[in-house]
């Protein structure tokens, strides 16, 4: 039996490609960028229940696309000379500084694709880590402290696949009344109230059930500890997110990331240690991290360190400008660190 | 083991409290089966005993229940893990990680087993419960057998005193429930585990119960020796029916203790006409004519070229293994014709979604193009008054049952195709159900009704059909059918073996009496 891979491994490896995409709008480095995420996923998909549904984040990915480039078409910005072709304008206040339709420009249509298409690469860099890690087993492996989040996600992620199964039933069994067709409101309500009616109960019946197995058995200590803890836990949690916000966006200023990602990364730790010592767990058959795990987690690491450091040295290849109008170079230096990327085809 | 001492209950905003002042004790190494109509409040007294409620379900809670010398009022649901196991009544519902292994494992990983002690509890833990070669699948892949001996495998590596079953054996085939029954009769004699259920099906698990614990309805419990229950209680299964109707005494609670008592019974019997079997309406040309049915889902084949006949009057009886394509064969029936049948689901309220009973309906003669009410006097006939403010939710399964059956009968269908119709009714619900369907067929109509229920099917069928692996393997006369296998005849088929009676009616008719 192929052995499932640390989930943490995965997230890694997502995050660091996802890190690459965020640095380039070259439409040649994103699309390979995709293409080596869809082929790892592809070959490296688990075989259970909730390793389907990659297909909606590209669906979903291709909705992104077309929205950002709708909005161009229609509200314009970007600039540009070359006219695509003109719609008609509807007559906006000059002081909101929007304008609605009117001449679209190619160069700003070009620029809503590659803006596009590197948001749909980091969903798809998102999807693919949810579908290859398994969301339970990364529970497992976070720190006890989470706990209380751990429920909800468990219950989540739980009750979201029988929910598909019980739409199912009550749609088959909508079809069982007389007159079942009628109007959308109908339809909403005959579908919708059972299966909403249904997950609400089960998941109430799984949250009673993981009481009743001793989820979350605090050990003694004192409610104020508890509480400070869980505050510490949080504020460092949302000092992380701004961090790493910051850090990888490039245009906030450097003084803001990193103190926030190192204040973060201390409150948290604080928290999780100071938790850790009220819920005494054990964990069965703990995943374990070797070397496809190391590989796997590196390559992501090493794709988003080269792209990093390959926008230092050429920006412009990365980030090609759209009001030229030309066509973008592939940078293959970068191109070659991309690939990279699909090594876990081979450890994994 | 467990006490109550003066406990009263209720939910928040109920009028009445499910129980007023209730004490009692219940030993170490008991098995206590918990009796009492729909929506009597056994859940709710099975939650007690681990503290679910009123710490998860909200409500007030009087006096003190004790588990192992801990109060219920200290110590929440979590902290008794250790002491308590809980099995829900959909054990699926309660699985929380995906393969059965980490499911076993999953409540020592709570508690902090050392990961060495876990890995030999999950090894011992396989064997007791006979599901070793289940290890490494899928949850939602196992039969409903499989699933509640997980469940309750899942609860048992933490070493509990306390089992608490919420109808273990209702969604099962009689052969899956007899192994989930054998798991447990073991844990109580090979380990003293103390075992409280909740269970309808009295007939699987009233032979095996230490003492049964009666919940009247009305707030009162009554705890005694089965034999003293089974006395005054309305609800008992054939066996213990057939024993008052004899006068046997003392009350035989299994069919080896009956079967002592039965030898004058049986050579009575053989002096009577055999029972009067038969239909009503009997006409020649079938209502539904079926060749060759074949349903093919991705990858599997659950009904594999099947014929079916229905002709009127009649009731067909569709039996088989959980898995054997019961349900795949009802639907497609259906398909064929849909407007000459209706079809009740397994889960019948996916078909109800407003908030009211006159709702539902209202509706309902709308669809049906029905005159005002006709809906309602259907459930009227059906399940007697039912408050038409009520929200469908709020209805006991037996009236939720009656409600859709009402509004599928609104059309005037000539086949009624009903599936597992009988899973959550008490005894008495489940008799005025069996009235119900011999109603629908002596109209003329033809009932087919998929269901594990052997003493149902005894009560109502003509003709049982018996599926397996998707392929019809037995069809005849209920009587002939039932009683040649030892796994589907019913209480008092198998205490008058080899004469062929089915039910203590037909005894009662037989010898004059009244049942």
């Amino acid at each position: 039996m192929k052995r499932e891979l640390h989930p943490g491994a995965w997230w890694l490896w997502a995050l660091g490609l996802a890190t690459a995409a965020s640095r380039t709008t070259n439409p040649f480095l994103l699309s390979t960028v995709l293409l080596v995420v869809f082929a790892v996923t592809r070959a490296c998909r688990p075989d259970r229940a909730s390793a389907g549904g990659f297909r909606g984040y590209l669906t979903l990915a291709a909705i992104v696309i077309g929205i950002r480039v709708a909005f161009r078409v229609v509200l314009g910005g970007g600039g540009g000379t070359h006219v695509l072709f003109r719609l008609p304008e509807f007559p906006l206040p000059t002081s909101s500084g929007l304008r609605a339709g009117g001449a679209v420009m190619a160069e700003s249509v070009v620029g809503a694709l590659y803006d596009g298409l590197r948001l749909a690469t980091l969903l798809v860099c998102f999807g693919a880590a949810n579908v290859l890690a398994n969301p339970k087993r990364l529970i497992k492996a976070a720190p006890a402290a989470l706990h209380e989040v751990g429920v909800a996600v468990t219950v989540a992620v739980s009750v979201a696949p029988q929910l598909v199964d019980s739409a199912r039933r009550v749609r088959r069994a909508r079809r069982l009344r007389a007159g079942g067709a009628g109007g959308r409101m109908h339809v909403v309500r005959q579908v919708l109230l059972p299966v909403m009616t249904d997950a609400l109960d089960r998941s109430l019946m799984l949250a009673a059930a993981m009481d009743a197995r001793g989820h979350g058995r605090v050990a003694g200590i004192p409610e104020r500890t508890r509480r400070w803890s869980g505050v510490a836990l949080l504020v460092g949690l949302c000092g992380v997110c701004v961090g790493t916000y910051a850090l990888l966006d490039g245009t906030v200023s450097r003084w803001l990331g990193a103190p926030a990602l190192v204040l973060g990364v201390v409150l948290s730790t604080t928290g999780v240690v100071v938790g850790n010592r009220r819920i005494a767990t054990t964990v069965y058959r703990a995943d374990p991290w070797r070397r496809p795990e190391w590989l796997v987690s590196a390559t992501g690491v090493a794709v988003a360190a080269g792209l990093v450091a390959f926008a230092r040295v050429s920006a412009g290849d990365l980030n090609p400008s759209a009001s030229l109008l030309e066509w973008p170079v592939l940078p293959v230096a970068a191109f070659v660190v991309v690939l990279l990327g699909a090594l876990p085809v081979l450890v994994a | 083991m467990i006490s109550f001492n003066g406990v009263t209950f209720g939910y928040a905003g109920a009028n009445a409290p499910v129980f007023r002042d209730v004490s009692f004790e219940i030993a170490e190494g008991e098995l206590c089966v918990v009796i009492g109509r729909t929506g009597v409040g056994k859940s709710t007294l099975l939650g007690a005993v681990n503290g679910l409620v009123p710490h998860f379900t909200g409500g007030v809670l009087s006096g003190a229940v004790t588990v192992n010398g801990r109060s219920t009022r200290d110590a929440m649901p979590r902290d008794l893990a250790d002491v308590v196991g809980y099995v829900g009544q959909d054990p699926l519902a309660g699985f929380v990680t995906d393969t059965v292994e980490e499911e076993l494992a999953y409540v020592m990983e709570q508690l902090g087993v050392a990961p060495a002690t876990m890995r030999k509890r999950v090894e011992e833990t396989l064997d007791l419960l006979g599901i070793a070669e289940l290890r490494s699948r899928a949850l939602r892949t196992l039969s409903g057998g499989e699933q509640q001996r997980v469940a309750i495998g899942a609860v048992l590596t933490a070493q509990p005193r306390v089992l608490l079953l919420d109808e273990p054996t209702s969604a099962l085939d009689p052969t899956a429930a007899e192994d989930v029954l054998a798991a447990v009769s073991r844990l109580v004699h090979d380990l003293g585990i103390t075992v409280v259920a909740a269970e309808h099906r009295l007939e699987r698990v009233v032979h095996y119960a230490d003492r049964v614990i009666a919940m009247t309805g009305d707030g009162g419990v009554t705890v005694g020796a089965p034999r003293d229950v089974f006395a005054w209680s309305p609800l008992a299964p054939p066996v213990v029916a057939l024993a008052q109707m004899c006068k046997w005494d003392p009350l035989p609670l299994s069919v080896r203790d009956a079967r002592r008592f039965a030898e004058p019974l049986r050579e009575e019997l053989a002096r009577r006409p055999e029972p009067a079997r038969g239909r009503s309406v009997v006409s020649g040309e079938p209502l539904l004519r079926a060749k060759g049915v074949l349903v093919e889902y991705p990858g599997v084949v659950a009904v594999r070229g099947v014929d079916v006949a229905l002709e009127p009057g009649e009731v067909v009886a569709l039996m088989g293994r959980n898995g054997s394509g019961k349900s795949s064969l009802l639907w497609a029936l259906h398909d064929l014709d849909t407007a000459a049948a209706s079809l009740v689901p397994q889960s019948p309220g996916d078909l109800l979604y407003l908030t009211s009973v006159s709702d539902e309906c209202a509706q309902s003669d709308q669809d049906a193009h029905a005159d005002g009410g006709t809906t309602a006097a259907l459930v009227r006939r059906l399940v007697g008054t039912v408050d038409p403010d009520a929200h469908p939710r709020d209805l006991s399964e037996g009236q939720r049952l009656g409600l859709v059956l009402a509004i599928q009968l609104v059309t005037g269908p000539r086949i009624v195709l009903l599936d597992e119709p009988t899973r959550g009714l008490d005894p008495v619900a489940k008799e005025r159900f069996a009235e119900v369907v011999r109603e629908l067929a002596a109209e003329g109509r033809a009932v087919m009704v998929a269901t594990h229920d052997v003493e149902f099917v005894a009560e109502v069928a003509d003709r049982v059909v018996v599926m397996a692996e998707g392929e019809i393997v037995a069809d005849g006369p209920a009587a002939e059918v039932v009683c040649s296998s030892a796994a589907f005849a019913p209480q008092v088929a198998k205490i008058l073996y080899p004469a062929e009676w089915l039910t203590v009616g037909e005894v009662a008719a037989a010898l004059g009496v009244l049942a």
